[in-house]
């Protein structure tokens, strides 16, 4: 009875437009989650392949990388090394910069200059990754080499550093949001109780908005992990397991960019490409479950 | 709604517009014949209206590519076409046909203020394969050698590979030598970083870098016609059969002294001398 009178509201309240309009919706999601489906079953397809020709352990554990071989070397360790190099470097780099801006932007500055920051944050955001790399080829790395006196200032430090540039942005921007969705009473709260702006900051604002924060640092890690033009033009591009900053690296994603365009297709290169693609993607998924994780942890408590 | 309308019917008229623009010759592949291939290709259209050709520059690979499934008619190349390319040609029923378009010399680069200005093969391959370090050791000062090649499937690594890393043995390129991803990009790096050793196509090396010479003999047009100086190739054009109608006459064209003069002009190797 109760059901039958809900969907006769439903339909009194909606009609027929608005049924159109949800199925509309509903149409656009699904499509998206259909491509998604259909993306990772294409890398699925070209990249597991190459496991006829290559073994699982000389791909991950060799760090001879030279496909255009015959037959092709296809170790990527050296191009792991170099992706978990510059995104673990850039984070270092960039987070606490970031988080410090949010603290800036969202607690301390007075509304004006929080507004003014937040436009520029956004713009940053927006800047586009070739222009950075550009910068780092032609300002950067002669800087580089002319004041550290190194050999090539196409290196690994070069490739952080714009890389952090690029992702302050985007986890400041984000973890703002977070602090200033703490609610205004919890905060006025801790003032009644006697508490500093510096306690009430560290000791209620701060816990109350970590999901958010730890959400908007993997984000950006994710977004290190996957920038290409900034590492294909700046790192240098040298497939070698790093052990000083000023070392050049090539991670995965600028190898895949800039080796798709002249292989083979169905060749074991192409096919060692598009395994790189999907260990990207992996990598990307489970910083992504990781942050979902922890979202909902903190919406529990 | 009356939005929504403008909009389709904007949309429709675009579709149409495209599918207008399809049925036209398409040029596509290596980037190395792109500038002269391009310029080529817009001289031809001034000179025979009606005829219409898209280009892009996609690499020799994905020409061949192009090539094999039909959306371009013609595949530019900066090498000869591999077993495997003709065989994913011919299991499409596409035979593919090359003709040489120009000659291009690859060009080891220094840095301008680098004082070694020739280098052997021989040294070449050391410096290459990690076995020489320094510039001291081929003649010039005590600094160490930043060695940049090209990604690996590059036509121009391919070359290099084939010319220098593979004579007397074959080597492989040093895996501490960086990697420059266009010929753009090794050009700003060698002529950024005064310790770096580069190679590019003749017709990119400007005056913000140093042409070495190899073996003692300059790059330049009549060496590398007469077959003295060793790093130079041909570049293609290949296309599906042989060409009929106006592909023939694209082709022709590319051959004759006009076609040749734009070769030229852009930087590469005409096939034969031209008289001016």
């Amino acid at each position: 009875m109760s059901a039958l009178t809900k969907t006769a509201e439903a339909e009194a309240f909606g009609g027929k437009g608005d049924r159109i309009m949800s199925r509309a919706v509903l149409c656009v999601a699904a499509t998206g989650i259909v491509i998604l489906i259909f993306i990772l079953g294409f890398l699925v397809a070209n990249g597991l392949p190459v496991l006829r020709s290559v073994s699982l352990r000389e791909l991950f554990f060799s760090a001879e990388w030279y496909p255009a071989e015959e037959p092709p070397a296809l170790g990527m360790a050296a191009l792991i090394a170099g992706t978990l190099a510059a995104t673990l470097l850039s984070s270092v780099i960039a987070i606490p910069a970031a988080l410090a801006l949010a603290l800036f932007t969202a607690e301390i500055a007075p509304s004006r200059l929080r507004n003014f920051f937040k436009v520029m944050l956004e713009m940053l955001g927006f800047l586009p990754s070739i222009v950075l790399g550009f910068i780092g080829m032609m300002l950067v790395a002669p800087w580089m080499q002319d004041s550290l006196n190194i050999a090539s200032g196409l290196n690994l430090l070069n490739a952080s550093l714009l890389l952090g540039f690029l992702i302050i942005p985007v986890v400041a921007s984000l973890s703002d949001e977070a602090l200033a969705a703490v609610p205004r009473e919890l905060r006025d709260a801790s003032y009644a109780l006697g508490a500093t702006r510096i306690e009430t900051i560290q000791k209620v604002v701060v816990p109350g908005a970590l999901p958010g924060i730890i959400a908007s640092v993997l984000l950006g890690v994710m977004r290190a992990l996957g920038e290409t033009m900034v590492v294909l033009m700046a790192a240098g591009g040298a497939a070698i397991i790093p052990t000083l900053l000023t070392e050049p690296v090539r991670p995965l994603t600028s190898t895949i960019a800039a080796e798709m365009g002249e292989t083979p297709v169905g060749s074991v290169h192409y096919h060692a490409l598009f395994f790189a693609g999907l260990i990207l993607l992996v990598m990307t998924l489970m910083i992504n479950l990781a942050s979902l994780y922890i979202e909902k942890r903190g919406v529990r408590r | 709604m009356r939005k929504f309308v403008t909009v389709f019917v904007v949309l429709a008229v675009l579709s149409m517009a495209t599918m207008a623009m399809a049925a036209q010759l398409v040029m596509d592949g290596s980037t190395t014949v792109l500038p002269f291939g391009q310029a080529a290709v817009e001289q031809f259209m001034k000179e025979n209206a009606g005829v219409k050709f898209s280009v892009s520059g996609t690499g020799t690979g994905n020409g061949f590519k192009s090539l094999a499934d039909g959306s371009a008619q013609i595949a530019n190349a900066s090498r000869f076409i591999k077993d495997s390319e003709i065989k994913s040609c011919s299991d499409k029923g596409v035979y593919p046909v090359p003709f040489a378009v120009a000659l291009d010399c690859i060009v080891p680069i220094v840095h301008k203020e680098n004082p070694v200005k020739g280098l052997t093969r021989a040294q070449l391959k050391d410096i290459y394969s990690g076995k020489v370090t320094n510039w001291k050791e081929v003649g010039g000062a005590d600094a160490p050698i930043v060695v940049i090649g090209r990604d690996t499937s590059s036509g121009t690594y391919g070359t290099w590979q084939e010319m220098i890393m593979d004579k007397g043995g074959k080597s492989r390129v040093t895996p501490k030598a960086q990697v420059a991803s266009s010929s753009g990009a090794m050009l700003s790096s060698v002529g950024k970083n005064k310790n770096a050793i580069g190679y590019e196509g003749m017709g990119y090396v400007n005056n913000t870098v140093t042409g070495v010479k190899v073996d003692g003999i300059d790059a330049t047009a009549a060496t590398a016609r007469s077959g003295r100086y060793p790093l130079s190739r041909y570049l293609y054009m290949f296309t599906n059969g042989w060409p009929e109608g106006e592909l023939l006459d694209f082709i022709m064209y590319m051959q004759s002294d006009d076609g040749q003069r734009i070769v030229n002009a852009a930087g590469f190797v005409s096939l034969r001398e031209l008289k001016k």
